[in-house]
C-alpha cells in the first residue's frame, strides 16, 4: 500500500529541493493572523481578569502557527472542528473577532448569541463546526463531516484538531478506523501542546510517535513543528491533496506548545516557569515569522503597520464585547429544538 | 497618569481572594511577564503576573489581606512605560488587569448558583438548632439523627477527602483512580495529599479515557477490589456510561448472585458557575433509574463525609453525586473516628408543621434559605435531605407529608422524568390522602444550560422560586 509506506512519519521532502511553503505575502497575512489571535488571546484573559468572562476560558497562545498554516491549506467548502480551545481557530477561518469576542462576554453579538460561551462557537457559513467541550468527542464528529464530503462526491476536507490528551480516547481510535475503512476526506490533527490539563504526554500516552498512532490502519502520519507556519503549511498542503485526491485520511501530529495554563484557573504547577520562558524565548511562531519576514526584506515599518492593524481589530472587539447587550429573556426558551415546519 | 492594577478573577468561581504575597514592592520596576504578586483563589495559589511595564508606585493592599474581592485596585502602576510595553502577554496561567476599573458589567462573570451557596453552613447551623427545639416541642416525628458526639467545622472539601483516607487507612483493596487525582491533587483539589500517603500504586492518575478506565474498574471490582473512581465532572462519565450500567450495575443479578462490583463513582455534578451546557447537568435522574445502583447527592460536610464512607464500604456500586459550588463551603462534621451516615436515610433539616420540602445537593440550602424567609411571613416549613437518592427514604417523606399535607421538591436537574416527580409519585402513592394541595416541583429549566450571566441565573432555581412554590401549595 503506497498509504503504509508514509506511515513510518519521514519527511519526505526538504524545503531546499522545492519553493518556499508561503510566498512573502503568504507570510505577511499568516503574520497578521497569528498576530490577531494573540492579542485576541491576551485580551481574552485580560477580560477574565476583570470579571467581563466567566466558566472556562482556554487560551491558544503559543499554539497560532498550527491553525493559521493548516487554514491556509484550504479551500471555500472545507471543514474544521476542534475543541474548548477554539478561540484561534475561529479567527483563522475568518469568523469576526467582534462576533467571538462578544460570545465569551455573553451578549447577544456572539456567535451563539450568548448562549454558547468561549467553549461553543459556530459558524457554517466559514466552515466552522465548533467548539465541543467534551475531550474527544469532535474527533467522530470531524469524521462525519467528511463523510458528508464522501457522500456528497464533494472535493472539500475536513480539518479535525484534537489535543494529545485527547487523542487516548476510545473513538479516536474508532474514526480512525472508520476513515481508513471509508477513504474518508478527514485530516487528524493531534495539537502535541505536550500537556492535557497537569498531565504530561509522556505519563498519559504510551505511545512515543503520536504520528503512527494511526499506521496499523495505514493512515499516513508526520510529525511536524507546529511552532514554524511554513512547516506547517508545506505539511498541510501534502495532507490536503492526499485527501482530496481522494486516498483517505491522513495524520498530522504538531508539536507546539501552550504558553498559559489549560484554562484560567491553573496553577501550572506541573512545569516550571523556565521550560514556558524557554520556548517563548526559542520557538515563539510569531517571532520565527517575523524574522523570516525581515530576512525577506520586509521592514520594521510594515510589520508596524501590522501590528497596529491587529491592535485596532481586537480593541474594537473588546469594545463590542462590552457594549453589545445580553441577550434577551426570550432567548432562554428559543433554539432548545426547530419548531414545526411552516 | 498611572493605572489601577486589580485584584483579577482567577478561576469560574472565584469573588475574593487572598493577597498571600508580593513579589514586588513600591518603587520597582515591572516588565512585562514579571511576577508580581501571589494569589489564593478558591482553589490554588495562583502567580499573578504583569501585562505592561511602569513602575510600581503603590500597593494598596498588604500581603496577607484576605478577602480582597475581585477587581477592586490593588496597587497602581505608572503608566510611563505602558505604551513601550511588548504586548507580549504572560507565560503561566494569570490575567493581570491594568486598566482603570471597568464601567459596571451588566453580567457577573460568577454564576448565580455560586452566591447563593455563600452561607449554606450557617444556614444548616440554624436549622439544625431550630430542629432540635421544635422536637424537643414534639412536632417532628422522625427518626432522631444518631448522636456523633462533637463537631468541628471543615469544608465538604475536607470532608470528602478525609472520608477517603481514612477507608484507604482501613481497607488496603481501596484505591483511588481517575485524571488528574494524583500528582496534580485533584482537578478540584479533592485528593490532596493522598498521592504522597498512599503512593501510586493506589492513587493513579489515568489518561482522558474514561470509557476505558472505567471498565477496568469495574472489571477489577469483579475480582473483589475497591476502586473509588473519580469524574473529573459527571459530565464525563457520559463517555463511560455503558460500563456504569452494562457492567457495573448488572453483573450481580446476571451472575446470579456470583460477582459483586464493589465500586464508587465519584464526582461533582450538576452546574458549576458559568460553564455552559456540556458542563453544566445533573445525573441524579439518569443514575437513580438504574436497578443495581445506588446513588447518594451530600449536601453538607457531614453528608459528604459520613456518606462516602458508606458507600466506600458499600459491596455494591454507588454514586456519589458531588457539587463544586459546596466545595469550599463549611459545615460543622463529627470528628468520631467511626462516623459514617447510613445510605437510605434521609434527614430533616429543619422541622416545620405548614409545608414539606424535598430537596438534595445544593437544593437542600436554597430550601433552608427559602424556610427562613417563610418563617418570617408565619410559615413553617420541613426541610428534607434526601442524602439518598436510590434507594429513597419515601417512609420519612411520607411521615412528613401526614403532617405537613402539602409538598414541594426542590432540584437543580431538569423538569422531565426527574427526581422530584418520583418523590411525588411515592408521596401520591402512600399518603394521597393527606395531601391538601397537588405537589409542586421546583426544578431547572427545561433547556440546556446558557452561557450568558443573566440566562443562566434564569435557568436555575432559585429561593424566591421555592417560596412561590410553598405558597401556592399553601395557598397563601
Ligand atoms: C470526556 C472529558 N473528560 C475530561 C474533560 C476535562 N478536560 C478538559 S480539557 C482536558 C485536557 C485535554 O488535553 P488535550 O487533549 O491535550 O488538549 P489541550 O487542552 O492541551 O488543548 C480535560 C481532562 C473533558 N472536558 N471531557
Ligand atoms: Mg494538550
Amino acid at each position: 500500500m503506497a498509504q503504509a509506506a508514509d506511515t513510518a512519519g519521514a519527511k519526505r521532502r526538504t524545503r531546499a529541493t522545492k519553493e518556499p511553503a508561503m510566498s512573502r505575502e503568504q507570510l505577511l497575512q499568516a503574520y497578521h493572523d497569528m498576530l490577531l489571535i494573540r492579542r485576541f488571546e491576551e485580551k481574552a484573559g485580560q477580560l477574565y481578569g476583570m470579571g467581563l468572562i466567566g466558566g472556562f476560558c482556554h487560551l491558544y497562545i503559543g499554539q497560532e502557527a498550527v491553525v493559521v498554516g493548516m487554514q491556509a491549506c484550504l479551500e471555500p467548502g472545507d471543514q474544521v472542528i476542534t475543541s474548548y480551545r477554539d478561540h484561534g481557530h475561529m479567527l483563522a477561518t475568518g469568523m469576526e473577532a467582534r462576533g467571538v469576542m462578544a460570545e465569551l462576554t455573553g451578549r447577544i453579538g456572539g456567535y451563539s448569541k450568548g448562549k454558547g460561551g468561549s467553549m461553543h462557537m459556530f459558524s457554517r457559513e466559514k466552515g466552522f463546526y465548533g467548539g465541543h467541550g467534551i475531550v474527544g468527542a469532535q474527533v467522530s464528529l470531524g469524521t462525519g463531516l467528511a463523510f458528508s464530503n464522501w457522500y456528497r462526491e464533494a472535493k472539500n476536507v475536513s480539518l479535525t484538531y484534537f489535543g494529545e490528551g485527547a487523542s487516548n480516547q476510545g473513538q479516536v481510535f474508532e474514526s480512525f478506523n472508520l476513515a481508513a475503512l471509508m477513504k474518508l476526506p478527514n485530516i487528524f490533527i493531534i495539537e502535541n501542546n505536550k500537556y492535557g490539563m497537569g498531565t504530561s504526554v509522556e505519563r498519559a500516552s504510551a505511545s512515543r510517535d503520536l504520528s503512527k498512532n494511526a499506521s496499523p490502519w495505514g493512515i499516513p502520519g508526520e510529525q511536524v513543528n507546529g511552532m514554524d507556519v511554513m512547516a506547517v503549511k508545506e505539511a498541510g498542503e501534502r495532507a490536503v491533496a492526499h485527501c482530496r485526491a481522494g486516498n483517505g485520511p491522513y495524520l498530522l501530529e504538531m508539536k507546539t506548545y501552550r504558553y498559559r495554563g489549560h484554562s484560567m484557573s491553573d496553577p501550572a504547577k506541573y512545569r516550571t516557569r523556565e521550560e514556558v520562558q524557554k520556548m517563548r524565548e526559542q520557538s515563539d511562531p510569531i517571532e520565527t515569522a517575523r524574522k523570516a519576514l525581515l530576512d525577506q526584506g520586509g521592514t520594521e515599518a510594515e510589520l508596524k503597520r501590522i501590528d497596529d492593524e491587529v491592535k485596532a481589530i481586537v480593541q474594537d472587539a473588546a469594545d463590542f464585547a462590552q457594549t453589545s447587550p445580553e441577550p434577551d429573556e426570550r432567548e432562554l426558551w428559543t433554539d432548545v429544538l426547530i419548531e414545526e415546519a411552516r | 497618569m498611572g493605572v489601577q492594577i486589580l485584584m483579577p478573577a482567577l478561576s469560574p468561581t472565584m469573588t475574593e481572594g487572598k493577597l498571600s504575597r508580593w513579589l514586588k514592592k513600591e518603587g520597582d520596576a515591572v516588565k512585562s511577564g514579571d511576577v508580581i504578586a501571589e494569589i489564593e483563589t478558591d482553589k490554588a495559589t495562583m502567580e499573578v503576573e504583569a501585562v505592561d511595564e511602569g513602575t510600581l508606585t503603590r500597593i494598596l493592599v498588604p500581603e496577607g489581606t484576605e478577602g480582597v474581592s475581585v477587581n477592586s485596585p490593588i496597587a497602581e502602576l505608572d503608566g510611563g512605560g505602558a505604551n513601550g510595553a511588548r504586548p507580549q502577554a504572560p507565560g503561566h496561567d494569570t490575567a493581570m488587569p491594568q486598566q482603570p476599573a471597568p464601567p459596571a458589567a451588566a453580567s457577573s462573570a460568577v454564576g448565580e448558583v455560586a452566591k447563593q451557596a455563600e452561607d449554606h453552613g450557617a444556614v444548616a447551623a440554624r436549622g439544625q438548632a431550630r430542629g432540635e427545639g421544635a422536637a424537643k416541642a414534639g412536632e417532628a416525628a422522625a427518626a432522631p439523627e444518631k448522636d456523633w458526639g462533637p463537631t468541628k467545622p471543615i469544608t465538604v472539601r475536607e470532608a470528602l477527602r478525609d472520608a477517603m483516607v481514612a477507608e484507604m487507612r482501613a481497607d488496603a483493596d481501596v484505591f483511588l483512580m481517575g485524571e488528574e487525582v494524583a500528582q496534580y491533587q485533584g482537578a478540584y483539589k479533592i485528593s490532596q495529599g493522598l498521592l504522597d500517603e498512599f503512593g501510586p500504586r493506589r492513587v493513579i492518575d489515568t489518561p482522558i479515557t474514561e470509557h476505558g478506565f472505567t471498565g477496568m474498574a469495574v472489571g477489577a471490582a469483579m475480582t473483589g477490589l475497591k476502586p473509588i473512581v473519580e469524574f473529573m465532572t459527571f459530565n464525563f462519565s457520559m463517555q463511560a456510561i455503558d460500563q456504569i450500567i452494562n457492567s457495573a450495575a448488572k453483573t450481580l443479578y446476571m451472575s446470579g448472585g456470583q460477582l459483586g462490583c464493589p465500586i464508587v463513582f465519584r464526582g461533582p455534578n450538576g452546574a458549576a458557575a458559568r460553564v455552559a451546557a456540556q458542563h453544566s447537568q445533573c445525573y441524579a435522574s439518569w443514575y437513580a433509574h438504574v436497578p443495581g445502583l445506588k446513588v447518594v447527592a451530600p449536601w453538607s460536610a457531614a453528608d459528604a463525609k459520613g456518606l462516602l464512607r458508606a458507600a466506600i464500604r458499600d459491596p455494591n456500586p454507588v454514586i456519589v453525586l458531588e457539587n463544586e459550588i459546596l466545595y469550599g463551603q463549611s459545615f460543622e462534621c463529627p470528628v468520631a473516628e467511626d462516623f459514617v451516615l447510613p445510605i437510605g436515610q434521609a434527614k430533616i433539616e429543619r422541622a416545620g408543621k405548614d409545608v414539606t420540602i424535598v430537596a438534595y445537593s445544593i437544593a437542600v440550602g436554597w430550601a433552608m434559605q427559602a424556610a427562613e424567609e417563610l418563617a418570617q411571613q408565619g410559615i413553617e416549613a420541613e426541610v428534607i435531605n434526601l442524602r439518598s437518592i436510590r434507594p429513597l427514604d419515601a417512609a420519612t417523606i411520607a411521615a412528613s407529608v401526614k403532617r405537613t399535607n402539602r409538598l414541594v421538591t426542590v432540584e437543580e436537574g431538569w423538569p422531565y422524568a426527574n427526581i422530584g416527580t418520583e418523590v411525588a409519585m411515592q408521596v401520591i402513592e402512600a399518603a394521597f390522602d393527606w395531601l391538601d394541595a397537588p405537589p409542586v416541583r421546583v426544578t431547572g429549566k427545561d433547556i440546556p444550560m446558557p452561557y450568558a450571566a443573566n440566562l443562566e441565573k434564569l435557568a436555575l432555581p432559585t429561593v424566591a422560586d421555592i417560596v412561590g412554590a410553598v405558597k401556592r401549595v399553601t395557598y397563601k
